[in-house]
C-alpha cells in the first residue's frame, strides 16, 4: 500500500497535507497522532470512505480512485472503533457479511464463518446463533475483527479497534491481533492516538501532526532518534523504557564469565523470548540485580541490571 | 330515544349479525386501503427528505396542514369534485395518516447509529443496499410504531365517511343517531373502537415476529 502526494481539503484548510508512504505488504502500519493530525481522515481516504483532493493510494499497484467503490471496498477488511456490528444480524451473519455480498455460496459462507469465530477464540456453537447486544464490549470487538477478515482481504483498515474496551482485554484482543495478523499475512493500516500501541503493533509507525507526516519509522527508531522535539514528546519523557518492550533478552550481551552456581539463588529464570521489559520488572522483585538465562535447559549466561540500563541509555 | 325503550335491544343485535360482518369488510377495506397507499407516499416522501433535508420543512407543513383540517370540512370540499365516492373518502383517509408516517419513517432511519451506518458503507454495501438491507430493519420498530398510530386513529376517522355514503361502522352510528335508536349506535361505536384495538395487537405481534433481535438484548 502507498500513499503518493496525498492531501484533503475541507473548505481551505488541508486537513492531510502531501502524505506519502509506503506500507510494505504484509505488514503493520500504524498511523498516530494527536487528534485533529489527519490520521483517520487519512485512513478513510484508502477505501474512499473520504475522497481525497490530490494525490494517488495504491494497493498492488493499483489507483484506489480508478476502482468502482463498493468493489473496492469489498476488498478491504475495515474495523472501527465503535464496532458498528449490525444489531439485527446474528454473530454468524455479521460475519458473513462481505461474502454474503460476493455471493459465495452457502456452504462456503458458513464453514469460514465457524473457521473465522474460533480463530478469534470465539466458539462458533455458543455465539453464532446471538445477536450483537448479548455480548460483551470485547467479545464484540472480535466479531469485528472476524467480520473484517472474512473474505481474506488482502488488506486490513483499522480505526482504533480496541479503544473502546478495558485495559486488559485491550492488550488480550492486541495480541490475539497479532497473531492473526501474522499468521494470514495481511497488510494493515491501523490507527491509533496511542502510542504504547503503535510502538507494540507497528512494524513501521507514521507519527502525524497536523495533516503532515512527520516521522516514518520502525518503533525502534522512533524511540531511539525522534526527529523533533514534538516526536520526543509525543513518545514520552519514558521512550527508554519503552524500547525495552521492543528488546528480547536473547539480543543482548549476556554475562557469560559467571558460572551458574556462582548466582543467588533468588535471581529469575528468563527465557531469551521475553522482552527486557519483563526480565526488568522480574529482576527488580526478586532483588537479586541478575536473572539466570536458560534456554531451555542450556545455561546462556546471566542479565545484570547494567546492561539493561545500557539499552535505556543507547541511542544508537 | 323512546319512552320505556331499552339503551340496548340485545335481540336487535342477534339479528343483525350479517350486517355487521358486512360493515366489517367495509371498515377494514376502507383502512387497509388509506393506510396502504398512505404509507406508499409516506415512504417516497420521506425517502425525498432523507436525501435532501431541506424539503422537511415544506413536507412537515403541508401534511401537518392536512391534518388539521376538519375531516368534516374536507370530504365537503371534495364533493363537488369526487362525489359521494370511495375516492373522495380515501383522499381525506389517506391525507390523515401522511404526517404521522412521514415523520416516524423520517425518525426511524436517523435512528440508525452512525457507526452501523459507516461499518456498511466501509464494508461494500451499496446505496441502496444499505438503505433496504440495514437501515429499514433498524427502523421498522418505529416505522410500525406510526403504522399502529395511523391505523387506530383511520380507523376512528372511517366512521366519519358515513356522512359522504361510506362509513363501515360508522353507517350503523349515524343510523342510530338519525334514528334515535341507541342499540345500533352504541353498536357501531362499540365494533370501531373494537376493531382498533385488534387491529393494534394485531401490528404489536407482527412488530415482534419482524424484530426478533429487539427481544434478544
Amino acid at each position: 500500500m502507498e500513499f503518493r502526494d496525498v492531501s484533503k481539503r475541507y473548505a481551505g484548510q488541508l486537513a492531510v497535507d502531501q502524505l506519502s508512504f509506503k506500507v510494505p505488504a504484509g505488514r503493520i502500519c500504524v498511523l498516530v497522532g494527536p487528534s485533529g493530525s489527519g490520521k483517520t481522515t487519512s485512513l478513510k481516504m484508502v477505501n474512499r470512505l473520504i475522497e481525497p483532493t490530490g494525490g494517488s493510494i495504491l494497493i498492488d499497484g493499483r489507483d484506489v480512485l480508478r476502482e468502482e467503490p463498493t468493489a473496492l471496498r469489498r476488498r478491504i477488511g475495515y474495523v472501527i472503533q465503535q464496532v458498528g456490528l449490525f444489531p439485527h444480524q446474528t454473530i454468524a451473519e455479521n460475519v458473513g457479511t462481505v461474502p454474503r455480498l460476493l455471493g459465495w455460496p452457502k456452504e462456503r459462507i458458513a464453514a469460514r464463518t465457524e473457521q473465522l469465530l474460533a480463530l478469534v477464540g470465539l466458539e462458533p456453537s455458543r455465539f453464532a446463533l446471538r445477536y450483537p447486544a448479548q455480548l460483551s464490549g470485547g467479545e464484540r470487538q472480535r466479531v469485528g475483527v472476524a467480520r473484517a477478515l472474512a473474505a481474506e482481504p488482502p488488506v486490513m483498515l483499522m480505526d482504533e479497534p480496541f479503544g473502546a474496551v478495558d485495559p486488559i482485554v485491550r492488550d488480550r484482543l492486541q495480541n490475539e491481533f497479532l497473531r492473526i495478523q501474522r499468521d494470514q499475512g495481511t497488510t494493515v493500516l491501523f490507527v491509533t492516538h496511542d502510542i504504547d500501541e503503535a510502538i507494540k503493533l507497528g512494524d513501521r509507525v507514521a507519527v502525524m501532526r497536523g495533516g503532515k507526516l512527520v516521522q516514518y519509522a520502525p518503533p525502534a527508531e522512533l524511540l531511539a532518534h525522534p526527529v523533533n522535539a514534538f516526536v520526543a514528546e509525543f513518545v514520552g519523557s519514558d521512550r527508554g523504557l519503552k524500547r525495552l518492550v521492543l528488546l528480547t533478552v536473547g539480543g543482548v550481551d549476556l554475562d557469560t564469565t559467571v558460572a551458574r552456581a556462582a548466582v543467588s539463588p533468588n535471581a529469575p529464570i528468563l527465557s531469551p523470548a521475553s522482552t527486557l521489559r519483563d526480565a526488568l520488572v522480574r529482576m527488580l522483585a526478586s532483588e537479586a540485580q541478575v536473572g539466570i538465562v536458560v534456554d531451555r535447559d542450556r545455561y546462556l549466561g546471566v542479565l545484570t541490571l547494567s546492561t539493561i540500563g545500557r539499552m535505556i541509555r543507547d541511542d544508537t | 330515544m323512546t319512552e320505556g325503550e331499552p339503551l340496548i335491544r340485545w335481540d336487535w343485535i342477534a339479528s343483525h349479525l350479517d350486517e355487521f360482518a358486512f360493515r366489517l369488510g367495509e371498515h377494514v377495506e376502507l383502512t387497509v386501503i388509506a393506510v396502504g397507499v398512505g404509507f406508499v407516499i409516506a415512504f417516497a416522501l420521506s425517502l425525498l427528505i432523507l436525501r435532501a433535508p431541506r424539503t422537511e420543512g415544506p413536507i412537515t407543513a403541508v401534511t401537518g396542514t392536512m391534518y388539521t383540517i376538519p375531516s368534516l370540512a374536507l370530504f365537503a370540499l371534495l364533493i363537488p369534485y369526487t362525489g359521494l365516492t370511495v375516492v373522495t373518502a380515501e383522499i381525506g383517509l389517506v391525507s390523515y395518516t401522511l404526517l404521522i408516517l412521514v415523520r416516524n419513517i423520517v425518525r426511524g432511519i436517523r435512528g440508525v447509529p452512525a457507526d452501523v451506518r459507516e461499518a456498511a458503507v466501509g464494508m461494500g454495501y451499496a446505496p441502496r443496499e444499505v438503505l433496504w438491507r440495514i437501515e429499514l430493519p433498524l427502523a421498522l420498530a418505529v416505522i410500525i410504531a406510526g403504522v399502529r398510530l395511523a391505523t387506530i386513529s383511520t380507523i376512528g376517522l372511517v366512521t366519519v365517511t358515513s356522512l359522504i355514503g361510506q362509513g363501515g361502522f360508522g353507517f350503523l352510528i349515524l343510523i342510530g343517531i338519525q334514528r334515535f335508536f341507541t342499540t345500533e349506535l352504541i353498536a357501531g361505536a362499540v365494533l370501531s373502537v373494537a376493531l382498533a384495538i385488534l387491529a393494534d395487537a394485531l401490528l404489536v405481534l407482527l412488530q415482534r415476529r419482524l424484530t426478533p433481535w429487539a427481544r434478544a438484548a
